[in-house]
């Protein structure tokens, strides 16, 4: 873990409100791993606004950090509005990655919208371990995928515009129904209610299944124990986002449906 | 040199600068951001008897210039803290103060006396201004009597520092700094957060599960320094200030209206490394001022308004 300022290297509108975001950090992308995240703010502060904003390291080149983001709100406006050069005041990387690395033959990648965030990563250490990679990109209408490097890509769209009319994990259910695929495990990332779907058909079919969930934080680091996700057992209620997380077994939370 | 440190009873503090309860873990999370000793001295998370789960999500709101949180005192209970915390917590240079949270007085009593058996804790925070906990807290907190019933219960159980944590959520907090010191408490910490509420318009729902939560960081600032000041015009026993400080100059203006030392709290969550900062520039400016001691500051507020001369907030 690392606290440092750094320079954006580029800051691109590949499709209308989504950002791709590249900063420079040598000991991050040293340790980073696919499933994990840095906590970020303007440097030096950023007035009003108070608390750093998290999001899913998307890809690593180099000494290269690639992030994928939607203006959503004041943080992400102000992060849009970053130009090559300016500075940044990073914290990562953080919380727990996906455990890729398991034994299982065929990587099935879950995305619901900016859910894609963490899968160019991902997908790039599995093609290194030569894992089978399956990716199931869900969203509300078209979407230019061209800049985001996503290997075997099944589309599903809510208005039925392109791939699958209707959600991704009907889509997922579809293909499995169809195929054959050897020793899955699903990687899943997306809106709560679709990850709620997404745990519920895995479970019930008895694959292998992580979730990476998005949580309202203010530290990342689990001292302010503000993003806690139910969990099915451990010590108390609640697991926390950023340290348990938030990468997780899908039969080890419950998410609300 | 500059001398920076001060005492509150027995205990050594080496700076003014304190990092507040629950925005600091138990000092082992962020021992690789920050040297943790060069802090005045770590106040624990909330301990209570029991762990407890805290608050169903969501418990955490951003609001212009500070933060709504109702965590409802999630922790992993006082016989965890000495089994698996404390230990670090020994091996460190700077004052170790746990602070108590509890729904009862007599659980206040029984988590303090299972502490003061216990080496390696120069003193006691009383939490009784939590404001997003059903029992006690804030039920405590904004009862004069009670909040002096738990102070004069607890004083004889340990001959440490016992520093009594205050709510803003009150008419007159300097009627509960003086019930305090009245009970024997050695010093007062405020002010806790304040109650405050964030509504999502599309849903029209709370923002918070909890429906109001505990409003901190710069936003409560001049609240903060308002209460401090009216406290300290009320009693003789050491003021501790929080409340949005984000900097050494923040921290100044807390020692000059009589608080003798500050503790950070919303500023951790986002620099790790602000509290050791503060304290160094505190002490830079007492340099600049030609001051041998930052207690000097101490109360030096000059409040002949009449004459003074502002400086431009342009």
């Amino acid at each position: 873990m690392q606290q440092d300022i750094v320079r954006v290297q580029s800051n691109v509108e590949i499709a209308p409100g989504l950002f791709l975001f590249k900063f420079v950090s040598d000991p991050v992308a040293a340790a980073a791993e696919p499933g994990q995240f840095v906590n970020i703010r303007a440097a030096y502060g950023w007035g009003p606004l108070l608390l750093r904003r998290p999001f899913s390291i998307s890809n690593v080149r180099g000494s290269s950090i690639e992030l994928l983001f939607n203006v959503v709100g004041a943080g992400t406006r102000m992060l849009a509005s970053k130009r090559p050069g300016d500075e940044i005041d990073i914290l990562g990387p953080l919380g727990v990655p996906f455990r890729y690395r398991e034994p299982y033959e065929t990587a099935i990648l879950v995305a619901g919208g900016l859910g894609i965030a963490p899968f160019p990563f991902l997908t790039d250490r599995l093609e290194k371990l030569g894992t089978k990679i399956i990716t199931f990109v869900g969203s509300r209408s078209v979407l230019d995928l061209r800049q985001i490097d996503l290997n075997n890509i099944q589309r599903a769209t809510d208005d039925g515009s392109e791939g699958f009319h209707g959600t991704v994990v009907d889509c997922l259910a579809n293909y499995l129904a169809a195929h054959r695929v050897d020793k899955p495990k699903i990687f899943g990332c997306g809106p709560t209610k679709m990850l709620s779907a997404l745990s519920q058909y895995a479970q019930a079919h008895n694959l292998a299944c992580e979730l990476s969930l998005e949580g309202d934080m203010a530290c990342g680091i689990g001292i302010c124990q503000g993003c806690p996700v139910e969990q099915t057992n451990g010590t108390g209620k609640y697991a926390l986002v950023c340290t348990d997380g938030p990468s997780f077994d899908c039969r080890t939370i419950v998410l609300p449906s | 040199m500059t001398k920076t440190s001060f005492s509150i009873g027995s205990v050594h503090f080496k700076n003014r600068v304190l990092v507040a309860s629950g925005t600091f873990g138990y000092g082992n999370e962020v021992k690789d951001l920050v040297d943790v000793n060069k802090l005045g001295g770590i106040i624990t998370k909330s301990l209570s008897l029991k762990p407890r789960d805290g608050n169903p999500p969501r418990r955490i709101v951003e609001t212009p210039s500070g933060m709504l949180n109702s965590i409802g005192l999630a922790n992993i209970g006082v016989h965890a803290f000495i089994q698996d915390k404390l230990p670090y917590l020994r091996t460190l240079d700077t004052a170790v103060i746990v602070n108590i949270a509890a729904s009862s007085v007599q659980e206040y009593c029984d988590v303090l006396s299972l502490l003061e058996q216990e080496e390696g804790i120069d003193g006691f925070e009383i939490n009784v201004s939590c404001p997003n906990v059903k029992e006690g807290g804030l039920n405590f907190g904004t009862n004069c009597a009670m909040t002096e019933e738990i102070t004069a219960r607890l004083r004889p159980l340990t001959k440490k520092p016992l520093i009594m944590k205050l709510t803003p959520n009150v008419t007159h907090v300097s009627e509960f700094a003086r019930a305090v010191e009245r009970a024997g408490a050695d010093a007062v910490s405020l002010i806790n957060t304040v109650i405050g509420m964030a509504v999502d318009i599309r849903t029209k729902k709370p923002k918070l599960s909890t429906v109001t939560g505990g409003l901190s960081g710069p936003a409560i600032k001049p609240i903060a320094l308002a209460k401090v000041y009216e406290a300290a015009q009320a009693v003789k026993i050491p003021i501790i200030g929080i409340g949005g400080i984000q900097s050494a100059e923040d921290a100044v203006e807390f020692l000059l209206v009589g608080a003798s030392a500050v503790q950070v709290g919303t500023m951790n969550f986002i620099d790790a490394g602000a509290s050791v900062r503060i304290a160094e520039g505190i002490r830079l400016h007492a340099e600049a001022q030609e001051i041998d001691d930052v207690g000097k500051l101490v109360g030096g507020l000059d409040a002949n308004v009449k004459f003074s001369v502002l400086q431009s907030w342009l």
